[in-house]
């Protein structure tokens, strides 16, 4: 479904992809990590052209994404994006963040969009919560009606850049479970995200990533248990044990 | 102090209207329609300036830089006499006064604006404009539906102090001899002769309670704005 051929991008002189080359199959799961800093936001924001790539080409449903002819708006309704920092919109309530897009561009009417809207907010648990501002919302719900909004447009496939990195600890996992729930019912995802447990029973591969690099593609078993490459050994064996090296 | 009630007696209706109805229409209400519309035109103006300000192309953001920085460094008083001597010639329609003033007005301050609205648009996280993009809406979409209802609501206390400047800013018209309040004040002031601190209190008055009121309503306003933010109760967090 997704295929990367040589993408290459710089920030100025700094090269914060490097020839990666990449496939994530329909229905695939697939879970980036690697350190700070080593392009894992970057690539993922490249798949929907929030960010522009210098060289290479990236396909989606076949279709190369940098062609002059694709409308990019259609585009990118039909990926959900995820954000680490949530960005619900807190002028509207949270039904209207999950009514918004689908009126706007699906041309559902008020009322088709809200009970699609509050079908959503049902299936992430805040039906509830549906006349609320987004401000009276703790980090996970804001974070799942997020997710609600960009399922909203019935996209094939979603996108997370960090999605419970600005999350207190004991909300990690409502975040999670929906996730694992959109995974299940057959969702392609691809995620960046640092949660092991997560990446071990969720995803189907893993992509490490270090500079700019995917330095090891791999099952999650195979990754956490025999990571091959040397920075990935590294890696894991930092977040284990974040005390064992020496300063 | 008798003297000056009759004086009030017998010039409040010119004061608020001029000669209306046996001739043009002056005074307090010309200021009010002239301030009104002023708003009214410069303030859609001022968005898109600011819109011409942050994008992409050189060739729109390039002049419009060059009008807010000449607007900025110059007084309204040369730009009003650009309007009265300078447009006509150049466009070879002799406006009316009332139109010349409008015209300067409108200009000066859709260029202040451009920068109000400018920072209320940039100020807002980026997040913001990425997350309404990436749901698949385009840049006008996104900036009607998302940014700009959020940004105007920041914008508010700054906007109103715009807009409390241009009521005073009418008051410039007098030297272009046009018929707004303070012209008709003045006026006053000569056929009177005794009394010019009393005349000018009542000016100073007038344009004290419209620049006031104005600012209460945006208070009221602002208030009301935020009180929608703040009605959904936080309720018990439920996993």
């Amino acid at each position: 479904m997704i295929e990367f051929h040589d993408v290459n991008k710089w920030y100025g002189k700094y090269h914060a992809l490097v020839n990666i080359n990449a496939k994530v199959a329909r229905g695939e799961v697939v879970v980036v990590c690697g350190p700070s800093g080593s392009g894992k936001s970057t690539l993922i924001r490249t798949l929907n052209r929030l960010e522009p790539i210098q060289s290479g080409r990236i396909r989606v449903n076949g279709q190369d994404i940098h062609d002059k002819d694709l409308d990019v708006n259609a585009f990118r309704s039909s990926i959900g994006f995820v954000f680490q920092q949530f960005n619900l919109f807190p002028h509207l309530s949270v039904l209207e963040n999950c009514t918004l897009a689908p009126m706007h561009l699906r041309g559902l009417s008020a009322k088709q969009a809200r009970e699609q809207a509050m079908a959503l907010l049902e299936r992430v648990g805040l039906a509830f919560k549906a006349d609320a501002m987004p401000d009276a919302l703790s980090g996970g719900q804001q974070q799942r009606v997020a997710i609600a909004r960009a399922l909203a447009m019935e996209p094939p496939l979603m996108l997370f850049d960090e999605p419970t990195s600005a999350l207190d600890p004991e909300m990690v996992g409502e975040v999670l479970l929906v996730m694992r729930d959109l995974a299940r019912d057959g969702m392609t995802m691809v995620c960046v995200s640092h949660e092991m447990g997560f990446a071990h029973e969720v995803a189907d591969r893993v992509f490490f990533m270090d500079a700019g690099s995917i330095l090891e593609i791999a099952t999650p078993d195979d990754f956490f248990n025999r990571p091959q490459h040397p920075r990935a050994q590294q890696f894991l064996s930092d977040i284990r044990t974040p005390f064992a090296r020496a300063i | 102090m008798s003297g000056f009630l009759e004086i009030i007696d017998t010039y409040w209706l010119y004061f608020l209207v001029g000669q209306y109805p046996y001739g043009p229409l002056g005074g307090l209400a010309l200021t009010v329609i002239l301030a009104s519309l002023a708003l009214v035109l410069a303030l859609p103006l001022g968005v898109v300036l600011a819109f011409a300000r942050i994008s992409p192309w050189r060739a729109v953001r390039w002049p419009v830089s060059a009008l807010v920085f000449v607007v900025r460094g110059t007084p309204l008083l040369m730009v009003v006499f650009w309007a009265y001597f300078f447009l006509p010639s150049v466009t070879g329609v002799k406006t009316d006064q009332f139109t010349t003033m409008l015209i300067a007005l409108v200009v000066f301050d859709a260029a202040y604006l451009a920068e109000i609205i400018r920072a209320g648009i940039q100020g807002l996280p980026k997040g913001q404009m990425e997350s309404a993009r990436s749901l698949g809406l385009g840049y006008f979409p996104a900036m009607r539906l998302v940014v700009l209802p959020q940004a105007l609501r920041n914008m508010l206390p700054s906007l109103v102090n715009q807009f409390v400047s241009t009521i005073k800013e009418t008051s410039l018209g007098y030297i272009i001899g046009l018929a707004e309040v303070s012209f008709i004040t003045s006026q006053i002031n000569t056929q009177v002769m005794v009394w010019p601190a009393q005349i000018y209190l009542v000016l100073g008055l007038t344009y004290f309670t419209m620049c006031f009121g104005l600012g209460r309503f945006a208070y009221w306003l602002e208030r009301r704005l935020s009180r929608r933010a703040i009605a959904a109760p936080l309720q018990e967090v439920s996993a």
